[in-house]
């Protein structure tokens, strides 16, 4: 579905995407995680066709965006970081008058548009400006409107992005169930959460180059343990920084990272491993032991959190 | 069913049509009054009472019988711009900036150049409508010399709506926020209203003005319309008008297609 070899977008002399690799296949959920900056949106912006490429090749549903732009675009679906409704106009229409952009008859276009709006559930919504609607609302319709064409290839840049867990939980469901359908999704988000939900198969993102690639598990697994302990320290413990903690604990664990308000400790049994610390006469405040997550991965490979 | 992409770049325009017509149902009511009743009270205040007090002599009007014959396709030819100037200023800015419907047109198969084709159908239509009311609101007045002039004069504002238009459109899709639009409309629209041989003939104005003057699109707008109105044709002064205005609308498309595809196309 998208082929990308020595991906390149340059913006005058800053590169934002410098040169990646990815392979999407038919009905495959596809991530690019990556924090803000590393070049997601830039790369979606060329796959949807709307941004010509720098350098590298890059093939969508076999077809080159430098010549066949309006027949890809034809094809896909997408949803991009920032809003496009139109917020004068009703929920129904804006859905309406987007499907009459792919050359869809207007018959046709509203049949879909009221199936869209239940898909979504915003039908008794129909009616009501886009201004009245919240950002989850808001969020579902410019999914439907993505879906008006009947696309082989969803994107989706930063679906949740800005929304409530709730309203998150609600968009998850319904990119579930298409996935579920067999469309393929291709999505951007700096939520390892919602990679590991939605996706199949990742790329984590960095600085604009690729710095994994596989799926949610086989990159836990890769690249960290099983489980992490969370240490917190008060105020008894600040003499003595962080980094002079880490040292006595460090040979307890496969790794020990230092964030400014805690330490993690990387280790197959937590439990076990906080109980060491105990051991030692050191007394956090505060312990958690987890499963390891994307956000171990990337901190793992790049020494930096993703949200911050 | 999928999409599919337009075979020819007004098949591709004329997708926007429902767009279009969403839009206008919701500002009709605005429009409709703008169109049908400022005309009127123009043609009132300064043809019949305003015109009242001016000693009409064709030789020194242009060949006018009246003072409200001369103003009249003047005033049409005003309302031909004044329409494009409201279509093409803000609503452009809306659509790149504040509402970014530009940006989910051509997310499409449509390409920029369908889509400022589309809203120029859409000006010319406007135009169209307001006009054509004009025409008819300005017809019990008895201003026509020949119908066949007045209607002649009906596709001569198209032209010129054009003309205006696809420049208008292109300033504006470049600008970063609206607040020049303020200055675009009282040193550019009000002073081409009020000096391009609406109100008067351009000859009462003196050396450089009246160069100034007949180099404005507005008047070539003018002086045709009134050649037609008035049934007073010289073919050559026509074609003139018809190529000025031709070659604006020209040159202001490649502009307008060049200046938005810079700023969307990243
Ligand atoms: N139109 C642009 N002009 C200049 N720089 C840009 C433009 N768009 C994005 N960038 C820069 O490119 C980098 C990557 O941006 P983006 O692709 O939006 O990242 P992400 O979506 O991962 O947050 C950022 O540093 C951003 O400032
Ligand atoms: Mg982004």
């Amino acid at each position: 579905m998208i082929l990308a070899s020595g991906l390149r977008k340059s913006f005058g002399s800053f590169e934002a995407v410098r040169g990646i690799d990815v392979d999407v296949r038919r009905g495959e959920s596809f991530g690019f995680l990556g924090p803000n900056g590393a070049g997601k949106s830039s790369t979606m912006r060329m796959v949807a066709a709307v941004s010509p490429v720098s350098g590298g090749t890059l093939r969508i549903l076999g077809l080159d965006p430098a010549t066949d732009g309006p027949e890809i675009r034809a094809r896909i679906g997408v949803c991009p970081q920032e809003d496009t409704l139109d917020t004068e106009l009703t929920v129904r229409d804006n859905l309406v008058v987007y499907g009459r952009y792919f050359g869809l008859p207007r018959a046709e276009v509203r049949e879909r548009a009221d199936e869209l709006l239940e898909f979504v559930q915003l039908t008794d919504k129909a009616g009501a400006k886009v201004e009245d609607l919240s950002g989850g609302m808001k969020r579902r319709l410019t999914i439907a409107r993505s879906l008006v064409n009947r696309p082989e290839l969803l994107l989706l840049d930063e679906p949740t992005t800005g929304l409530d867990p709730q309203a998150r939980h609600v968009v998850w469901d319904r990119l579930f169930r298409l996935k579920q359908q067999g469309v393929t999704l291709v999505l951007t988000t700096h939520y390892m959460d919602e990679a590991e939900q939605l996706t199949d198969r990742l790329v984590v993102m960095d600085k604009g180059l690729i710095v994994a690639e596989g799926s949610p598990l086989a990159l836990i697994a890769e690249h960290s343990t099983r489980e992490v302990a969370e240490l917190r320290f008060g105020v008894a413990e600040e003499g003595e920084s962080h980094e002079v903690l880490a040292r006595k604990v460090e040979d307890l664990a496969e790794r020990v990272e230092v964030l400014p308000d805690r330490l993690l400790l990387y280790t197959a049994d937590g439990e076990e491993t906080v109980a060491q610390v105990h051991e030692r006469g050191l007394t956090p405040v505060a312990t958690l032991v987890r499963r390891s997550t994307l956000e171990d991965v990337f901190l793992r490979l790049t020494g930096r959190t993703l949200v911050d | 069913m999928t999409g599919t992409a337009p075979t020819n770049p007004f098949a591709g325009a004329a997708r926007l049509t429902d767009y279009w017509a969403t839009v206008y149902r919701r500002t009709w009511k605005g429009s409709a009054v703008s169109s049908f009743v400022s005309p009127l009270f123009y043609v009132v205040a300064m043809g019949v009472l305003l015109g009242g007090f001016i000693d009409a002599d064709p030789d020194r009007l242009e060949g006018a019988t009246s003072y409200l014959a001369f103003i009249a396709p003047g005033l049409l030819a005003s309302q031909a711009m004044t329409t494009v100037f409201g279509e093409t200023t803000y609503p452009v800015m809306s659509m790149v900036k504040w509402q970014r419907t530009y940006y989910s047109m051509t997310a499409s198969p449509l390409s920029v150049g369908e889509v400022i084709l589309s809203q120029l159908g859409f000006v010319v239509v406007r135009v169209a409508m307001s006009c054509g009311v004009f025409l008819l609101v300005m017809a019990p007045f008895g201003v026509f010399t020949s119908w066949t002039g007045a209607l002649a004069a009906f596709p001569v504002q198209l032209l010129l709506a054009l003309a205006f238009a696809t420049p208008v459109l292109g300033l504006s899709a470049g600008l970063k926020d609206e607040s020049p639009f303020a200055l675009i409309y009282r040193l550019g629209l009000i002073p081409l209203f009020l000096f391009s041989g609406a109100f008067f003939p351009v000859a009462n104005l003196d050396g450089w003005m009246q160069v100034l003057a007949k180099a404005t699109p507005l008047w070539h707008g003018v002086d045709l319309t009134r050649m037609l109105t008035l049934g007073r044709l010289d073919w050559s002064m026509a074609a003139v008008h018809v190529l000025y205005l031709v070659a604006l609308a020209a040159l202001g498309w490649c502009w307008a297609v060049r200046r938005l595809t810079r700023r969307m196309v990243l």
